[in-house]
């Protein structure tokens, strides 16, 4: 680990104002459950670390008519003890169970789910975001069993988050905030995928933190994650589908399709909702919107399971919101 | 004097410690963190070491510089091993070490060295044999019978291919010691396993006397065959300790380096045809294998082919050892043998799906072409009942309908495991406490806990009442745990030591009974006339009579005169079912049920044993669905040297394992059998079968991830 400053403001713009213009300048640390293994590993070496556990109007669940609003620093804990994500959105608290290990919902949080960094191997070897070997990716003559079979290139990596599907299906927005003023951006548009190495795969910018989640009401909104992850121990899922349904009696009026783990960034699968908008939620919808969640899939040399597990996983994601799960 | 000594294990009827299921003693220190590794120690003015690895798999040094790292402040020495000129063999070999007053200094020194490489062309995945160019040695075959013959005569044939890859041993307390050299003395403090023997690696290496290496450990946190020698880092921690003024160097190897270089268990692949007659009679093998165990190449035991079944008339094996650039094997809990057991298995499986019949009756019918055909067939009677084969059991993918499809499988394995060398000294106080020594190391598997319960029996005292002293080159050789041998070493040694101590007692007492020594008897914590209780006096009164002598004796066991003393001897079977349900949809394998039933000879304590096999159990659920080296062949980088690719199972993935430890009196007349590794050897093979069995075709290549199953699938539907 390189030699930091570390700061640990108690107000948000305290923080803010420890923030640099560049990345490297400084950055935050909330449950460090990857922030320090990157800085461990040289992948990561800030100037300085900014906690922002001790900032307190960044924790906290509040729950209202107006829908959701989850502080960054509240941890995937706090989210799955929350009765309201587990009663109104089932699709966020699976997505939250799925992180296998309690010591990693007991320390992550929300906001660092989405601003982590990916799991891509060659990333973590030190060849790069974009896993560049003399300016060729090494992911597509590699083993990239666990890479992305929608919308790779230049990057290939997998979105970690694993909220971000969720978020997105329900129409959530996040808040970025700088010294200089704020911005509230739908989570979709949160996500990037890279197209250079010096560009990340998020919206935020280094001198930004984010401060909220802010999900819409979801009642009566169905809505479900489906995880397909090999070890049933803390394991990195392999596919995973969220899915928000809102239904005008048997029909359904709008479809939200979004996929994990399969693209650089949470992939919305815009074919999928298509075959279930306007249409009852029967099981041959399902299976057809099961089938569409492959189209336009660009599998890798080692990786086009990867498409059948999205067809299953939206299936059962469907299932699941349905009641037949 | 008396006779020589009965040195023969008490009747089973008459044990009072031996036999019971008692809790290891050292479970509770361990679980709650009291017991102290050598990677906790923190000794006074300690120095953390760090290395410098190469990032190539091949490559030629072609400068190194480590003149900044000399300079940083709090580096207290530097060594480089490699020079200008140099070839590196490896990503992963040890090119520099240093010592510094933190770790942190030694990590930022490590990164200030500069290296200027000449990048070589490079191999480091075996999986295509057609790629490997002149990196494949073959070793010849092996033919017997008439193959060719047996091919055309046969009812049927099987063809398949297999493969499983390198794994690596992943101790979870990495490779590494403190280590101290002042003078001609070294204080020394490795994870080993092999207390008495690595002494002599430090003291060649520094030039000193092997005895004023002093050797402690007293807990270990996983070797599996891979913590033998000293190593690199042993002994460049030792010449760092003597290059900073004699103070403590504290090197163990973090993570991604314990996974890339500590070791690993060679790969095999292979191409296997079988032939059969209609009543599952076998009549011929032919096999052509390849693995690697980096960059030495092979190192596998193909002549274990056909396993267990090695007197199947027919035979013909052809292995390729091939060599790569990655970190050499070591050996590996059964070296050879879950490999060669997966394989064979594997194809007598297919075998007998290609005749629509039962493998386990396929397995029972073959048995005269194993070395112990009755033992097998009462072990595989005791697998089926806890299993409920025949009720469970379907012909191969007839699993009903819905995507979650069960299936059982089965395999078979052998080991050795008779006790190695051993001495132990035995001490009676005058105070009745009693000691035992000897310079053994508990790897975890109850060695310790061993050692008192046989002491307690001889001495017919509660096993409160013994201290054992192990861990420590001071006490009697008592030899590396290696081959499943120590168990069968450590208690004959243990066992002989406290009878002849016991005889020296026996003969003071003997003089105020006013008896022959013969005579007397060691049982519940009194001496006793035999058939004569009233005549006895407690064990404390009978030390007295010590005065303030103690009493000393040692014990040997002598692996070439044990079989004719009966304490420990070697050879043993056992045999795993699995019983699996895979998602179709998925591809993921889930574990409902792994039976193990596993002799080991005389079982000492029915309880640690278990957890013995439990383990194994464990460790062959993560071959068999999660664990695997993976290799780039660009970068010639281990792409998982980490816990979070290299997958191994967590509580939630292993079923419910039930062991079944084969005690019958004519197992135990035998005497102690080892039984770390033959318990370690069929459970991948026999979870490879379930699956292949529910999913109706052979997925060949282990683990059996998503991806392979998936890919298998697709397979029966082309």
């Amino acid at each position: 680990m390189q030699a930091f400053e570390y700061a640990s403001p108690s107000t948000l713009h305290e923080a803010l104002a420890l923030l640099g213009s560049q990345w490297g300048e400084a950055d935050v640390l909330a449950g460090g459950t990857d922030q320090i293994s990157l800085m461990k590993d040289f992948i990561h070496t800030p100037k300085r670390v900014v906690n922002i556990k001790g900032v307190k109007e960044l924790g906290g669940i509040h729950h209202s008519a107006q829908g959701l609003r989850i502080g960054a620093t509240v941890t995937f804990d706090e989210l799955a003890g929350n009765p309201a994500v587990r009663t109104e959105y089932p699709a966020l608290h699976s997505a939250v169970m799925g992180v296998a290990s309690p010591q990693i919902r007991n320390m992550g949080t929300a906001g660092g789910d989405l601003c982590q960094r990916p799991r891509c191997w060659y990333y973590r070897r030190g060849f790069g975001l974009l896993a560049l070997q003399d300016g060729k990716s090494l992911v597509p003559n590699g083993d990239n069993r666990y890479h992305a079979i929608f919308g790779g290139g230049p990057a290939y990596f997998v979105s970690p988050s694993s909220l971000g599907p969720a978020l997105i299906a329900l129409g959530a927005k996040v808040k970025l905030v700088s010294a200089s003023g704020q911005r509230v951006i739908s989570a979709e548009k949160f996500f990037v995928s890279p197209q250079n190495e010096s560009s990340r795969e998020t919206a935020l910018l280094p001198n930004e933190i984010l401060t909220e989640i802010q999900v819409p009401p979801a009642r009566g909104v169905k809505n479900a994650t489906y995880e397909i992850r090999q070890k049933e121990a803390l394991d990195w899922p392999l596919v995973t589908a969220s899915v928000a349904l809102q239904m005008q009696g048997s029909t359904v009026s709008k479809c939200s399709i979004v996929l994990g783990h399969v693209a650089p960034t949470p992939w919305s699968a815009a074919k999928a909702s298509q075959a279930l908008d306007g249409k009852a939620l029967t099981p041959e919808t399902i299976q057809q919107a099961a089938e569409a969640a492959g189209d336009g899939a660009t599998p890798l040399s080692g990786n086009e399971y990867k498409v059948k597990l999205a067809r299953v996983a939206v299936k059962r994601a469907l299932l699941e919101a349905s009641g037949k799960g | 004097m008396p006779n020589t000594p009965d040195y023969h294990w008490p009747p089973m009827d008459k044990r009072r410690v031996m036999g019971k299921r008692l809790d290891r003693l050292d479970g509770i220190a361990k679980s709650t963190g009291a017991a102290k590794y050598n990677s906790d120690l923190k000794p006074e003015g300690m120095l953390f070491g760090a290395l410098l690895t190469s990032p190539y798999a091949h490559a030629k040094v072609k400068s190194i510089d480590t003149s900044a790292a000399e300079k940083l402040a709090g580096v207290t020495a530097v060594r480089a091993i490699v020079k200008a000129g140099d070839e590196l063999q490896w990503a992963g070999q040890e090119m520099v070490f240093l010592a510094a007053t933190t770790e942190e200094i030694a990590n930022d020194a490590v990164r200030l060295i500069k290296v200027d490489y000449e990048v070589m062309p490079h191999l480091v995945l075996e999986e295509d044999l057609s790629k490997v160019g002149n990196r494949a040695r073959p070793s010849g075959e092996q033919a017997t019978g008439d193959t060719e013959k047996a091919f055309q005569e046969a009812d049927a044939t099987s063809e398949g291919s297999y493969g499983i890859p390198v794994l690596t041993h992943c101790c979870l307390e990495p490779h590494g010691q403190t280590i101290a050299i002042k003078g001609d003395r070294a204080e020394y403090f490795p994870s080993t396993q092999n207390v008495y023997g690595i002494a002599s690696d430090i003291g060649r290496a520094l030039n000193i006397p092997i005895a004023n290496v002093h050797v402690h450990m007293d807990y270990m946190g996983g070797g599996f065959g891979s913590k033998f020698p000293a190593d690199r880092w042993g002994l460049e921690s030792a010449e760092l300790s003597k290059a900073s003024g004699g103070r403590p160097v504290k090197l163990f190897l973090d993570r991604a380096t314990e996974l890339t270089i500590a070791g690993n268990r060679p790969s095999v692949f292979a191409k296997v045809k079988t032939a059969a007659k209609k009543d599952g009679t076998i009549t011929a093998w032919q096999s052509e294998t390849w693995s690697t165990g980096g960059i030495g190449g092979g190192n596998l035991n193909a002549a274990l082919f056909p396993y267990v079944f090695t007197q199947v008339p027919n035979r013909r094996i052809n292995h390729t050892a091939v060599s790569v650039n990655a970190g050499a094997a070591r050996a590996w809990r059964a070296p050879s043998h879950p490999q060669v057991c997966f394989i064979t298995c594997s194809a007598f499986e297919d075998l007998a799906a290609k005749i629509n019949m039962d493998p386990l009756d396929m397995f029972l019918k073959n048995l005269n072409y194993t070395s112990r055909a009755d033992l097998y067939k009462f072990q595989f009677a005791k697998a089926a009942e806890l299993m409920e084969w025949k009720k469970n059991w379907h012909p191969r993918g007839d699993s009903g309908n819905g995507p979650v499809k069960r299936g059982l499988g089965l395999a078979l394995g052998t080991w050795g495991g008779a006790g190695h060398a051993s001495t132990c000294k035995t001490t009676i106080h005058p105070d009745a406490s009693v000691e035992v020594e000897l310079a053994t190391q508990d790897l975890g598997t109850g060695t310790r806990t061993m050692v008192a319960m046989i002491a307690a029996e001889t001495f017919g005292l509660p096993i409160s009442a013994i201290k054992v002293k192990l861990g420590d080159n001071a006490y009697p050789n008592s030899g590396g745990s290696g081959g499943s041998t120590t168990v069968g070493g450590v208690t004959s040694s243990t066992r002989k030591a406290s009878v002849n101590a016991l005889t020296k007692l026996f003969e003071v007492v003997a003089k105020s009974l006013n008896v022959s020594a013969d005579d007397l008897e060691a049982v519940d914590q009194r001496i006793s006339v035999k058939g004569n209780p009233d005549k006895s006096m407690s064990f404390a009164q009978a030390c007295q009579k010590l005065g303030v002598n103690s009493i000393s004796e040692m014990g040997a066991n002598e692996p070439a005169k044990a079989p004719q003393e009966g304490l420990n001897t070697g050879g043993v079977g056992g045999v795993q079912m699995a019983d699996v349900s895979v998602d179709t949809e998925t591809g993921i394998v889930k574990m409902n049920r792994l039976v193990a039933v596993q002799d080991c000879g005389l079982v000492v304590n029915p309880k640690t044993a278990e957890s013995q096999v439990y383990g194994a159990c464990i460790m062959s659920i993560c071959g068999a669905l999660y664990e695997e080296r993976i290799m780039d062949e660009q970068t010639g980088r281990v792409l998982n040297p980490d816990m979070e690719f290299y997958k191994l199972a967590g509580i939630g993935d292993i079923g419910e394992i039930i062991v079944h430890m084969d005690i019958r009196e004519e197992m135990d007349k035998r005497g102690v059998v080892g039984l770390g590794e033959p318990c370690a050897i069929g459970g991948i093979a026999a979870i490879a079968n379930a699956v292949a069995n529910a999913i109706g075709v052979r997925a060949p290549r282990v683990p059996l991830t998503p991806a392979r199953v998936l890919a298998a699938l697709e397979r029966r539907t082309a």
